[in-house]
């Protein structure tokens, strides 16, 4: 594996987004046609989608703010329907540990859905590289090179996960998105939803999650968490402000634990026979 | 609402939303994790992916779909076959999408 550098991961960040941005582009637009149905200010509906930044929310609000919701219950819904983020959050902390304060609030702000799936698969498998010893190609990464002089303790298989500029991958899927975002908003309200329903281009978004999802479910706990979410998912999946996704995720997440430690504890009662 | 309250929500859902997102990137930079919440994490992906395609290839429309007159259904199935063979996401996307529309035309 090539040593990688600042512009190398932003660049595979943004090539990995590519196939997601087709399923995204086409939400975009419908949203920003549907915030013009619904009455809102053109610059207003712009804004939504650069401040809040999160396409189910936005959905969302639309309808309430065409219904006459008042502002506490858009403030509510946004909260539940955005909620599932924390687990994203928690999920790409200990890979962003050590950069400076600037970092984590401009990558605090693209971590949506999208961006957030195509960089945890990076890094979980960047890690299984550099546990066969890749670690040593790494270069240091202005970024972080402070941090680490700090912090001799750091761990050797931390170190090279900070020094390998691994937070730029995350920097170029959420750019990627965010930009095709913020333009397909504008056509959606300048144009409408330009894109015909029948290319069926939304069904690009499930597919980009398949193809996300297959090397993530590399062992029974993982394998545990997909189904039992799965399941939920179908339940719930008429809840309102996605709840359902929200329910589905911690139960297929307690399920997983849920086998992660009945597979130790059979190798631990192994190792004691 | 009014422009100035309106504007004012739209501030706070943008500021809730980043707080959210922000909440746990801070957090866990200060206080160390128990080691089974963070052998917890790395079961997200799977969990969080999975609820995300199950509803839309089993519930395309809004309601349970199990027969074979599901283009969505069948269309997902052949692409995760794709996926499981190649991990290759253009690959799996392009079968997906093409299997979509054929059937879309067939069924």
């Amino acid at each position: 594996m090539r040593a990688s550098t600042p512009s190398s991961e932003f660049f595979a960040g943004v090539k990995a987004e590519l196939p997601i941005l087709l399923g995204v582009a086409p939400f975009g637009m419908i949203y920003g046609a549907l915030a013009m149905t619904a009455g809102l200010p053109a610059l207003t509906a712009q804004a939504m989608s650069s401040i809040v930044f999160a396409g189910s929310a936005q959905f969302i609000a639309v309808q309430l703010i065409a219904n006459g919701a008042p502002g506490l219950v858009l403030l509510l819904t946004t909260f539940v329907v955005n909620i599932r983020h924390m687990l994203y959050s928690a999920s790409v902390a200990p890979y962003l540990t050590g950069l400076r304060p600037g970092w984590k609030w401009l990558l605090a702000y693209l971590l949506t859905d999208e961006a957030y799936a195509v960089a945890i698969l990076h890094y979980q498998q960047t890690d299984s590289d550099m546990h066969r010893g890749d670690a040593k190609n790494a270069e240091d990464c202005a970024e972080t090179s402070a941090y680490l002089r700090a912090e001799p303790t750091v761990s050797p298989c931390h170190r090279a996960t900070l020094s390998r500029c691994r937070h730029w991958y995350l920097l170029g899927a959420g750019l990627a998105l965010w930009t095709i975002w913020q333009m397909c908003t504008a056509i959606g309200i300048t144009l409408g939803a330009a894109v015909p329903p029948g290319w069926a281009l939304d069904f690009a978004l499930p597919l980009t999650f398949i193809a996300l999802l297959a090397p993530v479910l590399k062992d029974r706990p993982a394998g545990v968490a997909a189904f039992a979410a799965g399941a939920v998912a179908l339940i719930g999946a008429g809840w309102p402000y996605k709840l359902g996704l929200v329910a589905a995720a911690l139960t297929g997440i307690a399920a997983g634990a849920w086998a992660d430690q009945r597979a130790r504890g059979a190798a631990a009662a192994q190792g004691n026979a | 609402m009014t422009g100035a309250t309106f504007w004012l929500t739209l501030v706070a859902m943008g500021l809730i939303t980043y707080g959210i997102r922000l909440s746990m990137i801070l957090l866990l930079g200060r206080i160390a994790m128990p080691a089974a919440a963070q052998r917890s994490l790395r079961l997200v992906p799977p969990a969080v992916l999975s609820a995300l395609i199950v509803p839309e290839l089993l519930r395309p429309a809004g309601a349970l779909d199990i027969s074979p007159g599901n283009p969505r259904l069948l269309a997902g199935l052949i692409a995760a076959a794709v996926a499981w063979r190649t991990k290759n996401a253009l690959l799996t996307i392009g079968v997906g999408m093409a299997a979509l529309w054929i059937l879309q035309a067939v069924l």
